[in-house]
């Protein structure tokens, strides 16, 4: 899931400035699973907006929504009477969801009200750790179920830096070494031996060195008469 | 001979070799590199040229090694994956040859987050192993990593760091195999202070065969101050500096000859184990001591 946390009220009141009549939109996919962006979070923020508002005569007039998946467009689209006559809607879905809404309300600004940080998963209750670097190149096959383009702070290919001691990584002692957990892993597995192959450098290309990345699945692509058939708006 | 440098004349020959350590300075003027290359001048086979070390700007290691060479000696440039995607360090490599370096180490780099832009982004396009396959492409088979045919080679002698004291334990060795594997023809280790460590360390390449396929330099950092050997123990990662050594600085009346004969009596101990073939002497801030350890160690003349 994708992983991330508001940005602070005194940021995102100045990044609301010179608007008046605003929706804050949240999702209730990834962002609710982390605490940052549902339901109750959108209710948090717009009450914390009014007072702010009060209390500094800002003039806010603060409405609230949260879609379902905010980076659909089929959700998105439900929300049009919402949006009417908003000039701003500050999104606490991930940037994927405050792009599709400023992709289907081209005249309302859609404003970041949270950081979109990382692809992770709930480690305990509060605590999310990213997992996954998105290279388009898996290699976990190789590192025990383990990815070491995002869980190494140098995305090293072919084990630990000099950096690692006691299981932790260089840059801190709460940062996990992603080798030390690979070697673990590797040795429950009895694959050891998996480590002792060099892996070249690597083809970033399906990483976003290739640009930003489409996939493309020819079977569920529609022509565009089909697509005035089923009225697709 | 791979680059004929110094550096792998020296270790080809069979003899003990003493690389050291040069800290860039954070200037634009070439005149500190002179002075302390002039104080080190004939008291190492090769001078290192640290890359940005900590992850500090400071004068680039190639435009150092430039100056070395005009001053007669021999640089080994260092060479970090942190700065530099593929492209970049193969010109680089193209450019330091074309100027006269020879020797080139392959690192990771030490994080941004040790240095004073933390907020920089750091490259790691490539890693320290990768490195050393596309520089020995490069030289063995005169090709770009992409297969595009250089006009000239590059004549590179391949160096690599090892961590002895880094974790897992058991890792260790298996990645000093594969830096050879990757093209390494010489080691150097982090600064050693745990011998037994050390010594352990030793004994698995040995049995792995890899110090008659590697040259290793055993790395020494001599200490200068009771709080510099606190501060090597408590806040430098992927060191061990044992309590025996931290009480011999504490109770030192002059620490730094203390410090000084310490690290002698680390080359004497290095000097004796089956397959070390040199000492790599990091003097980090207090370069021009080392003629003096290199002397009394017993190493010259160079």
């Amino acid at each position: 899931m994708i992983i991330g946390e508001q940005k602070p009220l005194k940021e995102i009141c100045e990044i609301l400035e010179g608007h008046r009549r605003i929706l804050v939109a949240g999702c209730r996919s990834c962002v609710a699973i982390c605490l940052a962006g549902g339901e109750k979070e959108v209710g948090i923020l717009a009450e914390s907006l009014r007072l702010h508002s009060d209390l500094r005569g800002k003039g806010w007039e603060i409405d609230e929504v949260t879609v379902e998946r905010q980076c659909e467009k089929e959700w998105v689209h439900d929300i049009a009477p919402r949006i009417e006559g908003k000039d701003a809607v500050l999104s606490i879905a991930c940037g994927v969801g405050a792009q599709t809404i400023q992709a289907i309300y081209p005249k309302v600004r859609a404003l970041p009200g949270l950081n979109t940080s990382n692809m992770g998963a709930p480690m305990e209750p509060g605590i999310f750790m990213e997992k996954c670097g998105g290279c388009g190149d898996c290699v976990i096959h190789l590192t025990g179920g383990i990815c070491p383009i995002v869980r190494c702070a140098k995305s090293l290919l072919n084990g630990p830096c000099g950096g690692s001691q006691n299981g932790k990584c260089e840059i801190g002692k709460d940062t996990p070494c992603a080798w030390e957990e690979i070697h673990q892993s590797l040795k429950e597995l009895g694959r050891l031996d998996l480590l002792e192959a060099n892996i070249p450098p690597k083809d970033w290309t399906p990483s976003r060195s290739g640009g930003p990345r489409k996939i493309v699945r020819p079977e569920s692509v529609i022509g565009e008469a089909e697509k005035l058939m089923r009225g697709e708006r | 001979m791979k680059a004929d440098s110094n550096l792998e004349r020296v270790l080809s020959s069979g003899k003990f070799a003493v690389t050291a350590e040069i800290g860039p300075p954070m200037s634009a003027s070439a005149d500190p590199v002179r002075k302390k290359a002039e104080a080190m001048k004939g008291s190492a086979d090769a001078f290192n040229l640290t890359d940005n070390q900590t992850a500090m700007s400071r004068m680039s290691s190639i435009a150092c090694a430039t100056i070395l060479i005009q001053q007669g000696m021999e640089p080994v440039v260092q060479m970090t994956c942190r700065d530099r995607n593929r492209i970049a360090m193969q010109s680089d490599v193209l450019g330091a040859s074309a100027l006269g370096v020879r020797n080139i180490l392959c690192l990771s780099g030490d994080h941004q987050s040790f240095g004073n832009m933390k907020e920089a982004k750091n490259v790691y396009d490539v890693d320290s192993i990768q490195e050393l396959m596309i520089l020995r492409k490069m030289r063995d088979e005169g090709k770009l990593w992409n297969d595009d045919e250089l006009e000239v080679a590059p004549q590179l002698f391949l160096g690599a760091a090892a961590n002895p004291f880094a974790d897992p334990f058991e890792f260790r060795v298996t990645r000093l195999g594969k830096k050879v594997t990757a093209g390494a023809d010489f080691v150097q280790t982090q600064s050693i202070y745990d011998m037994e460590r050390f010594e352990k360390w030793m004994g698995l390449v040995r049995a792995r065969g890899l110090h008659e396929k590697v040259h290793i330099l055993a790395g020494v950092m001599p200490l200068k101050s009771h709080k510099i050997a606190l501060y090597m123990k408590n806040k430098v990662s992927g060191m061990i500096v044992p309590d025996a050594i931290v009480d011999r600085m504490r109770n030192a009346k002059d620490p730094k000859e203390v410090g000084v004969r310490i690290c002698e009596e680390q080359i004497a101990h290095l000097k004796s184990i089956e397959g070390v073939h040199g000492v790599h002497i990091m003097a980090v801030n207090w370069e021009e001591i080392v003629p003096r350890i290199v002397s009394e160690a017993g190493l010259t003349p160079r």
